[in-house]
């Protein structure tokens, strides 16, 4: 590792068995630990997931058993303008966000390094599954984890140069059951908590209730149209559907239909058959070059447009304005607008940026 | 890494003299005050002499003084025993507080009003949170059951014209109930000199233990109990003496008379070599709370703008150094002190405070140490909260 043993470093803590462990493990190799739980915001009435009473009172027990300092540090502000009103603003605009994306870059890192450097460290850690190494010219490079269910590196790319120099994985070889063993080994109470979930932000409702609730008029019942503009039915709001969608459309055919577009000026779900839907271009937007410099000639990679989703070979075309333009090798039915296409060759994460709407 | 404590007005540690005084009341002298046999007698001759002690230290008869298990305890008795009383007695519904009272004072009066049909109201505070004796006149009502206002504050360490109220008050026959947890670690209490009807102390504030306290209660003064049961405490308070701790209370109060002078002068010296630092060194910084005549000796605190304070508190912690904030909270989420509202502070300002208490050994070394590392850590949290 590059942080040098007995430097002061802050761990992420969440109270959850990823980060216990990551704690745990750095405590082990003699680092100067100290535990950092971030106070995200929440619906109202409803704690947010990731620093509810139960998991802060975890967080503090196991810091208690590590016998480190443990602090929570008030981001509610922060990550409302980081995470929750970009939310809101992509399903205004006819897109599905991936807020994990905005916390990451926004609060994860930058939020969470600056209240580090305060402290005295140099160093923050998380209890991501990924890796991080230093070439020979000195970049670091972002890394897939050992173990591909596991591997967290879709959600890293959002990562600068700067921020690689300053953080520690250190369940970056570890397997999820690997994981469990160790805190059962350092005899943590979190080893057999369930993994946390996204959309910490919206509590018990699911994210439909949580955005009628902020905006009714982002769920507004419209027609359902083929690509030929024939109504078929009505749906119950835009942002109830993501492109892609097959399943809760309520509309028999001839064959399966899927949510092909959204035609937000006119309040319209444009629904076809899966022909209509697979596209093998498009581009992305916000691209982040983890080594930091855009390539300058197209380059052909790995290419996850999901979290989950096989990775699929195609060229990737750096154009101006953090654009790429990305060519697939075969047609995908679900390059969803507002997800994530992430660039890799073999383990090693280029980057990525976000899907943008097809305009038509 | 060597800590070091500036949070005595949050806690004390308890003095040796303190723990070897207590110690035989946990195993060899157990008995029941309660009990006719030995065992009991024993017990009962422990509590009676800490109470002659602890009276005597406030110029009090012993059956003047009951023994609570804190502080807050002691407010709670105060306030309720006095005000359901005075309905009883008069149909008095009006409390009258300082409007930045501990909250053991500030929720019980808040409960009182809103499940019991009391009615609040505030006195009228200058900006250094001392309470205004001038304009008091007004605040006063013929149906007034009870006036408490706090001998020094907590947070902002500013002392009361106690005396002057407790006149005030009792020009006109109304009960004076005054919170001396703080004050009372640190200045001496005359209760018949000041003119008081009720007091509370807390034994954790002036190197005694946790879990203990008292409440003076003027000789005719009419109270009603709010733990019933037993006859213990002349029937003010039921439950089982706890005899330890009373014991390690009475020898803490004394020593605190004893070297109260000591104790005052060491500590003034140092507090003021912190809040002139700090003034000179630190960009947007004030003193909250009143001047060096009108606060407390080991108490200094302060606000800077556009500042974390929960950060501070964090990193100072991070650094070696345990302070405290009006506006810190454990669960992360700071709202600017009431205290600090009151006194019309912004939320620029209130939320960035910083409270440093002195302790009777508190070395010059460790104040050094600490004035070398606060600018930085200001600095650095200045910077991080941008």
């Amino acid at each position: 590792m590059r942080s040098p043993v007995g430097s002061r470093i802050v761990v992420g803590m969440s109270g959850g068995v990823d980060s216990s462990v990551a704690a745990a493990l750095l405590k082990d190799q003699g680092y100067d630990v100290i535990g950092v739980m971030l106070r995200l915001w929440s619906d109202s009435e409803t704690e947010n997931r990731c620093c509810a009473p139960d998991a802060q009172l975890e967080a503090r027990r196991i810091a208690a058993q590590l016998d480190i300092p443990f602090y929570v540090i008030d981001a509610q502000d922060a990550f409302y303008q980081a995470v929750v009103q970009p939310f809101i603003d992509g399903y205004a605009g006819g897109i599905t966000p991936n807020p994990c994306l905005n916390c990451n870059r926004q609060i994860r890192w930058q939020f969470l390094l600056s209240k580090a450097k305060a402290l005295g460290a140099d160093y923050i850690a998380t209890g991501h599954y990924a890796r991080i190494r230093q070439s020979e010219d000195g970049a670091y490079q972002l890394l897939k984890n050992p173990d591909p269910e596991k591997d967290q590196s879709y959600f890293l790319h959002v990562l600068t140069q700067e921020d690689l120099s300053r953080t520690v994985f250190p369940l970056a070889e570890f397997s999820k059951p690997e994981v469990r063993q160790l805190a059962r080994e350092y005899k943590l109470s979190v080893a057999e908590r369930p993994d946390s979930q996204d959309l910490c932000f919206v509590g018990q409702e699911n994210y439909r209730d949580f955005l009628r609730k902020i905006d009714p008029s982002l769920l507004k019942p419209g027609p359902i149209l083929n690509p030929a503009g024939s109504v078929l039915g009505e749906h119950q709001g835009l942002a109830d559907y993501t492109i892609g969608q097959r399943k809760g459309l309520g509309i028999a055919g001839p064959e399966p239909y899927y949510v092909v577009d959204k035609d937000l000026l006119n309040n319209a779900l444009i629904i076809g058959s899966k022909n209509d839907l697979g596209r093998i271009s498009f581009n992305a937007e916000r691209i982040n070059w983890i080594n930091g410099e855009t390539p300058s000639v197209p380059f052909i990679a790995d290419i996850r447009i999901r979290y989950k989703s096989r990775a699929v070979p195609g060229r990737v075309t750096p154009l101006d304005n953090n654009l790429a333009q990305i060519d697939l090798t075969e047609s995908l039915p679900d390059i969803t607008p507002g997800q994530a296409a992430v660039f890799y060759q073999e383990q090693i994460c280029l980057g990525g940026g976000i899907i943008q709407r097809e305009v038509l | 890494m060597k800590r070091i404590y500036l949070d005595y007005a949050a806690t004390t540690p308890v003095d040796e003299r303190v723990i070897t005084a207590m110690l035989p009341y946990f195993k060899e002298n157990f008995g029941n005050p309660s009990s006719l046999h030995g065992f009991g007698q024993v017990g009962e001759r422990a509590l009676d002499e800490s109470r002659r002690s602890i009276a005597s230290n406030l110029g009090a008869l012993p059956s003047e003084i009951i023994f609570t298990s804190c502080g807050s305890e002691s407010d709670n008795l105060a306030l309720r025993g006095t005000a359901f009383t005075r309905r009883e007695e008069h149909g008095y519904n009006h409390i009258l507080i300082s409007p930045i009272e501990h909250p053991a004072i500030q929720a019980t009066a808040e409960q009182l009003a809103e499940h019991h049909g009391f009615e609040i109201s505030y006195l009228p505070i200058d900006h250094s949170g001392q309470v205004n004796t001038e304009l008091m006149e007004n605040h006063f009502r013929e149906d007034t059951a009870l006036v408490s206002v706090m001998g020094a504050n907590n947070e902002i360490g500013t002392i009361n014209p106690i005396q002057k109220i407790a006149d005030l008050c009792q020009d006109r026959g109304i009960p004076f109930h005054t919170d001396a947890v703080q004050y009372g670690a640190h200045l001496k209490i005359d209760v018949e000199k000041l003119g008081l009807d009720l007091l509370s102390l807390g034994a954790h504030k002036f190197y005694g233990p946790k879990g203990v306290g008292v409440l003076y209660i003027r000789s005719g003064m009419r109270v009603m109990p709010t733990l019933t049961g037993g006859s213990q405490e002349f029937g003010l308070r039921a439950a089982t003496e706890n005899i330890p701790l009373i014991v390690g209370m009475a020898k803490a109060f004394s020593l605190a008379q004893e070297e109260g002078a000591v104790r005052r002068e060491r500590q003034v010296l140092l507090r003021d070599q912190i809040i002139e630092f700090v003034l000179e060194e630190i960009p947007d910084s004030r003193l909250t709370g009143g001047g060096p005549e009108e606060r407390l000796p080991n108490h200094t605190s302060f606000v800077f703008k556009n500042l974390d304070g929960n950060l501070l508190i964090q990193v100072l912690d991070s650094e070696g150094f345990a302070c405290s904030s009006g506006s810190a909270c454990k669960t992360g989420d700071p709202k600017p002190s009431s205290v600090l509202t009151n006194l019309g502070y912004e939320p620029e300002w209130a939320l960035g405070s910083l409270r440093v208490t002195l302790g009777k050994d508190t070395t010059q070394e460790e104040v050094d140490k600490f004035l070398y590392i606060l600018p930085e850590c200001v600095q650095r949290v200045r910077e991080a909260s941008r």
